[in-house]
């Protein structure tokens, strides 16, 4: 998703002088054609994020489009007050790129995975947030918002190969994408794990249980009427995200479900606790904490199941 | 500074780094005619935009500040934004000495001198006291010169209190510069009111009456 990103960026820079690119020291075989095409407009502002986000203020205040590009953390947690009383507070278009959330960095560890970045953005008003699902969507997310009034935080995947099946690259912003009829249980999904749901949800259609799946790439804002809409038709909604569960999407979705009063059952997966003491790839990360499309899909089972015995 | 107008996106930029001194910069863009005394007057008061520290929706303020360590970082790129424009803007920056406590400043610090932000200019209150102490108490400055220098900044020392003497080093050798620049100017805590210099609760108290005007027939003849 980052060289599909990068790659969209150098196409609108080409039309748009006032784009910048600086990186935290990071993007290796990803920032390069960016840098090599337009060398006056690329700073690696070292590994100091705070102030490459606090310099991006200052350019996006001149009128520049300043994008920064760092890991999920280092991008999101370090720079976080600098996020805040920077293009927040003053309202500028200063673009975020946080690369790899969820165990995206596998074996690097505890301190390289992204599993707050969505909460702690999307709980400030006024910045777009969004978590494409696949390289296809990222394309479109970026073409579509580069140029939005305000900041934008973009969560950025680092597979960059698996489409999601049935998502066709289509984004748009505050809206939700529904992939799938099936009329059991509804799914709801966020950025890159959106790719393990459907899978999941193809493995649960074996069992004889029948899945929509609901990506939601743009977290704020929130596609309120389509989650209510969705969430309307379904008796069971379930949550899963590469986050932890407190403040994520299901924390989202419980808001939609509890403002509008939907009679809905929602649980919610995500990370529960802090991952420490055990590491891997990133796929084996994914399956430690239940996130891979087969220990989902048993996930939904044993759902159905519980909440089957405890409706009678 | 150049400053045709507040809206006018040729003007110079300033940054308010130590954001609590907002009231003396509201007090100067009344002086240049941008802030009504009518406005000044509120401020602190409720539905004020004149607070504290200072907010940009104000016109004539740059960038919101009060958050210790993040103004260089603004100056910094909004100097880079003028190199980039090729516009002859500059910027100044105006920092607390206890501000160098914060590592993100040190960041900017790098990042202005690597770049050779020679627009940029950033004004050191060197009064040698923070919130709970004194900085020699609290955590050693000194030599404050000698680490900017290190981190390859001009560096030129001031007295504080000497407006015209400000204004002569921030402007000499200007034009020669290819390094940012750093004004120490050494001040006093509560200058020209004798019960207040050097007097670490006087960053909190309120005045009696009395004592406000006391300490203005002392300005006033300091003056």
């Amino acid at each position: 998703m980052r060289s599909a990103f990068i790659g969209a960026l150098v196409q609108i820079a080409r039309q748009d002088p006032r784009v910048v690119l600086l990186t935290g020291d990071l993007g290796f075989t990803v920032i390069e054609p960016f840098r090599d095409e337009f060398p006056d407009r690329f700073y690696n502002a070292g590994v100091a994020e705070q102030n490459m986000v606090g310099t991006a203020t200052g350019l996006a205040e001149a009128g520049f489009i300043p994008f920064v590009y760092s890991i999920v953390t280092f991008a999101s947690l370090r720079a976080y007050e600098f996020v805040r009383n920077g293009p927040i507070a003053h309202r500028l278009r200063v673009r975020i790129i946080g690369v790899g959330g969820g165990f995206d960095y596998g074996t690097a560890g505890f301190t390289h995975y992204g599993l707050e970045d969505l909460g702690i953005m999307r709980m400030q008003p006024g910045i777009t947030v969004l978590a494409p699902a696949d390289h296809r969507q990222a394309v479109a997310a970026l073409n579509s918002t580069y140029e939005l009034d305000g900041p934008v935080y973009y969560r950025i995947g680092k597979d960059e190969s698996r489409l999601v099946e049935g998502l066709e690259g289509r984004f748009e912003l505050g809206r939700a994408d529904l992939v799938g009829e099936g009329e059991d249980v509804l799914l709801i999904t966020i950025g890159s794990m959106a790719c393990e749901v459907v899978e999941a949800a193809g493995r649960l259609s074996a069992h004889g249980v029948r899945c929509s799946v609901l990506v939601v790439s743009s977290f704020n804002p929130f596609p309120v009427d389509d989650l209510r809409q969705a969430l309307s038709r379904f008796s069971i909604a379930i949550t899963i995200e590469a986050h932890y569960a407190a403040g994520g999407l299901g924390s989202a979705v419980a808001e939609v479900i509890a403002d509008h009063g939907i009679a809905c059952r929602l649980v919610r997966r995500g990370v529960n606790e802090t991952p420490l003491g055990v590491t891997g790839s990133s796929g084996y990360m994914s399956k430690f904490h239940g996130l891979a499309s087969e220990g989902l899909a048993d996930t939904v089972l044993r759902t159905i199941e519980e909440l089957s015995i405890t409706n009678g | 500074m150049n400053l045709p107008g507040p809206d006018d996106p040729e003007r110079d930029r300033f940054v308010l780094s130590k954001g609590h001194a907002a009231l003396a910069l509201y007090a100067a863009l009344h002086q240049i005619g941008w802030l009504t005394a009518e406005r000044l007057d509120t401020y602190c008061g409720d539905g004020s935009l004149l607070g504290v520290h200072p907010d940009r929706d104000l016109r004539g303020i740059d960038f919101t500040t009060g958050s210790l360590g993040h103004g260089l970082a603004l100056g910094a790129g909004a100097a880079l934004a003028a190199r980039m424009q090729s516009s002859g803007r500059r910027v100044f920056v105006l920092i607390s000495d206890a501000e160098c406590n914060e590592g993100s400043l040190w960041e900017s610090a790098m990042f202005a001198a690597h770049h050779r932000l020679n627009n940029l200019t950033a004004i050191l209150d060197l009064n040698g006291q923070q919130a709970l102490g004194y900085t020699g108490q609290v955590m050693d400055l000194a030599p404050m010169d000698q680490r900017w220098v290190s981190f390859g900044w001009d560096v030129d020392e001031v007295d504080g209190h000497d407006v015209a003497a400000i204004v002569k080093t921030v402007e000499s050798g200007e034009a020669e510069r290819s390094r940012p620049h750093l004004v120490i100017a050494n001040t006093v805590f509560g200058y020209g009111v004798s019960f207040m210099q050097n007097k670490l609760e006087w960053h909190y108290l309120p005045m009696s009456d009395q004592q406000y005007e006391q300490a203005l027939a002392e300005v006033r003849k300091a003056r």
